[in-house]
């Protein structure tokens, strides 16, 4: 028994970060219908901007004591990324939204994009890797035979307040509104009067921001940093937010879990070299009875 | 016209690359090393130990083989790295320096494929550092300084049972490295005959994994006496941490893939106090490994890596290789097999990396090197294992 709430623990843990890192695709799907590529290297450059603001931050410059550090740490590294994701918008997608390509060739320009992350900085730092330092105290709880650390407490919560945060978002605020309007046709909505490109900025701001957010948890969880850390975890989390039914909040939040718990769970009972052949197996027969994916809906009602 | 100047030409050319064969009082080794490239500080090391060795010998008034005196010439070439450079200059190496054995590759990703040219080419080569079974076998030409990977299993396996007096064991290894699925099979076969438990937990992992709390949570269930994780250092940097995390309070121990600097940097704390078996210690060193270690500090200013010493153990060799010759040909080829006979004739060997007992493979069987990382992040010297 404690054998195995300890592995839905793991499962929780490593779910959270797909489900992190899928908010930000589907988010960003749903309001342009484009599958921003790059979003796993987003990812990737928000831990390596919260490894330089932490070494700043606890270095002899700031001086800061960790617990501050980390308060400190955490909005800093949120908007850096989110500028950023800004950045991409900016200067990948918009020009070619604006001059009517095709959703294709803006797909392929994610993938260069991420590419470009990645190898940018292969150039600028090396390949050699780089050690998260530790920002708050690590503390291990032992409950009956459990084991639990404060810090993966913490990246299960922050998985759950993001998914509630965005669900609210989306569908109870103004701009909400506005971004599930351009969502329904972005012909009709700019003649409402709504400014298409500030809602498709603060799409990519919040998008990038949690990404940066997942990046920080991640490089705090798993402390050894390397340029190509986010290119498989951000295909996977892609692939989840698909299971979940992409364009859907709820559908990213519960297809990052269920991929972590397939993961997890696999990996317990077989070789690991298994785990991703049933694992994706599974999420092909999810799709082959639900092609929209498991909260996804007909094209015109995405998100 | 034409013709004849090039008749001219190749036949100088001939006579000047047959001079060196023919100033038969000095003896002329060659170095497959890699001076540029991916792992550079590899060739250098392995450079800077053969100057220290050469100016030793011909300091001395050279070599005395069968009675007479020689004088040793090194020629360094660069591999930059890579396996098909490395064929290219051995290739080099035999056909215009008309060299009488070949020293190096180091990696076996280089010491596999130049291995193969030498044995083809019927030029004696040791490989200093290569320790996959695949660079010497089968191929009568080729010999070695290190120890094959498969030797590194039983080297934990008694030196956990003897230093935490464990009765079980669990295995963590990465399914995607060839190295290590071979340590880890090796481990495990050597723990069963030991009988004194079983391995209680054999899990995997992928090449690139960063999450291992799944394997971890089976491992840790089963309750081993100390994880055998022959694993490379980035990987260790997260199985070590995360195991802390999830409440194992026992001992880990590695091969000698933990051996970088980079494991101490990437780990940091939760790394020390751990063991891991690996070729050579600088630090704890006594006797003539010490005496090595010091005269190098002392011209370059660095401790010598175990590349460096494996060389210098590889040099002394060939030195002894082509004592057991007994006399100088002038012929290169026939010196080649000269050497050769020399070198199979080896039984055992005295070199600052430990003592050594050759089998039929040209393999050694030798002594590895246990060593401890200590509480300020430094591989210190605690034993060594001897095969049994």
């Amino acid at each position: 028994m404690d054998f195995i709430i300890q592995n839905i623990l793991n499962a929780l843990q490593w779910g959270s970060f797909y489900a992190l890192i899928a908010l930000g695709y589907t988010l960003v799907y749903g309001v342009l219908r484009l599958i921003n590529f790059a979003h796993g290297d987003i990812f990737m450059v928000g831990a390596y901007i919260s490894f330089f603001v932490a070494g700043f931050l606890l270095g002899p410059l700031a001086g800061l004591s960790p617990s501050i550090a980390f308060a400190v740490t955490v909005p800093l590294t949120m908007f850096l990324t989110s500028l950023v994701g800004v950045t991409l918008e900016r200067i990948a997608y918009r020009p070619l939204r604006r001059k009517g390509a095709h959703r294709l060739y803006v797909v392929i320009t994610a993938l260069m994009c991420g590419l470009i992350l990645e190898y940018s900085n292969l150039a600028v730092l090396g390949a050699s890797r780089l050690k998260f330092p530790e920002l708050i105290e690590k503390q291990i709880w032992n409950i009956g035979g459990i084991t639990l650390t404060n810090l993966k407490v913490m990246v299960i919560f922050a998985a759950i307040v993001v998914f509630l945060f965005l669900q609210w978002v989306v569908t109870k605020t103004r701009i909400g509104m506005a971004m599930r309007g351009i969502s329904y046709d972005k012909f009709a909505i700019p003649l409402m009067g709504i400014p298409i490109d500030t809602i498709i900025v603060f799409t990519f701001v919040l998008g990038s921001g949690f990404a940066g957010l997942a990046g920080l948890l991640f490089a705090m969880s798993y402390p050894v940093l390397e340029p190509f850390m986010g290119m498989l975890i951000g295909w996977k989390a892609f692939i989840a937010a698909v299971v979940g039914g992409i364009g859907d909040i709820k559908g990213a939040f519960v297809g990052g879990f269920l991929l972590g718990f397939i993961e997890v769970g696999v990996v317990t009972v077989f070789p690991s070299s298994y785990r991703d052949l049933f694992a994706f197996t599974i999420l092909l027969l999810i799709l082959w009875m639900k092609p929209t994916g498991l909260f996804g809906m007909p094209q015109s009602t995405k998100i | 016209m034409k013709r004849l100047s090039t008749a001219l030409l190749i036949s100088c050319l001939a006579l000047a690359l047959a001079l060196p064969a023919l100033a038969a009082d000095t003896i002329k080794i060659g170095f497959n090393i890699p001076l540029t490239g991916a792992i550079p500080e590899v060739g250098e090391g392995s450079k800077n130990a053969a100057e220290i060795y050469l100016a030793d010998i011909n300091g001395a008034g050279g070599l005395e083989v069968g009675g007479k005196k020689y004088m040793l010439e090194f020629v360094y070439m660069d591999n930059e790295s890579k396996p098909d450079s490395a064929v290219n200059a051995a290739l080099k190496l035999i056909n215009q320096e008309e060299v009488v054995a070949i020293i190096g590759p180091n990696s076996s990703q280089q010491a596999i494929p130049a291995g193969g040219t030498c044995n083809e080419n019927r030029v004696p080569m040791i490989s200093p550092w290569s320790t996959n079974p695949d660079t010497t076998k089968d191929r009568p030409w080729v010999f070695r300084a290190a120890f094959l990977d498969p030797f590194q299993g039983p080297v934990a396996a008694n030196f956990a049972a003897k230093k935490y007096n464990a009765k079980t064991a669990a295995v963590i290894y990465d399914i995607d490295n060839d190295y290590s699925v071979g340590l880890a099979e090796a481990f495990k076969g050597a723990w069963e005959t030991k009988g004194l438990g079983p391995v209680v937990a054999y899990e995997t992992n992928g090449n690139k994994d960063q999450d291992f709390s799944a394997q971890l949570t089976t491992i840790i269930a089963a309750k081993p006496d100390f994880i055998f994780v022959p694993e490379n250092y980035n990987q260790v940097a997260l199985i070590i941490p995360q195991a802390r995390d999830l409440g194992y309070k026992g001992p880990f121990m590695g091969g000698d893939a933990w051996g970088t600097p980079d494991l101490v940097k990437l780990c940091g704390e939760q790394c020390y106090g751990q063991f891991f078996s690996t070729h050579y210690a600088a630090a704890g060193a006594t006797g003539a490994t010490k005496v090595f270690i010091d005269r190098y500090m002392e011209k370059y200013g660095s401790e010598p890596a175990d590349y460096a010493a494996l060389t210098w153990d590889s040099i002394g060799l060939m030195v002894q290789g082509i004592q057991n010759a007994g006399k100088v040909e002038s012929n290169p080829r026939k010196m080649r097999a000269a050497i050769r006979d020399g070198l199979a004739a080896i039984k055992s060997f005295d070199g600052i990396t430990g003592s050594s007992k050759f089998d039929e493979q040209g393999d050694p069987i030798k002594c590895a090197v246990v060593v401890k990382i200590s509480d300020e992040g430094k591989f210190i010297f605690e034993e060594s294992v001897c095969p049994e």
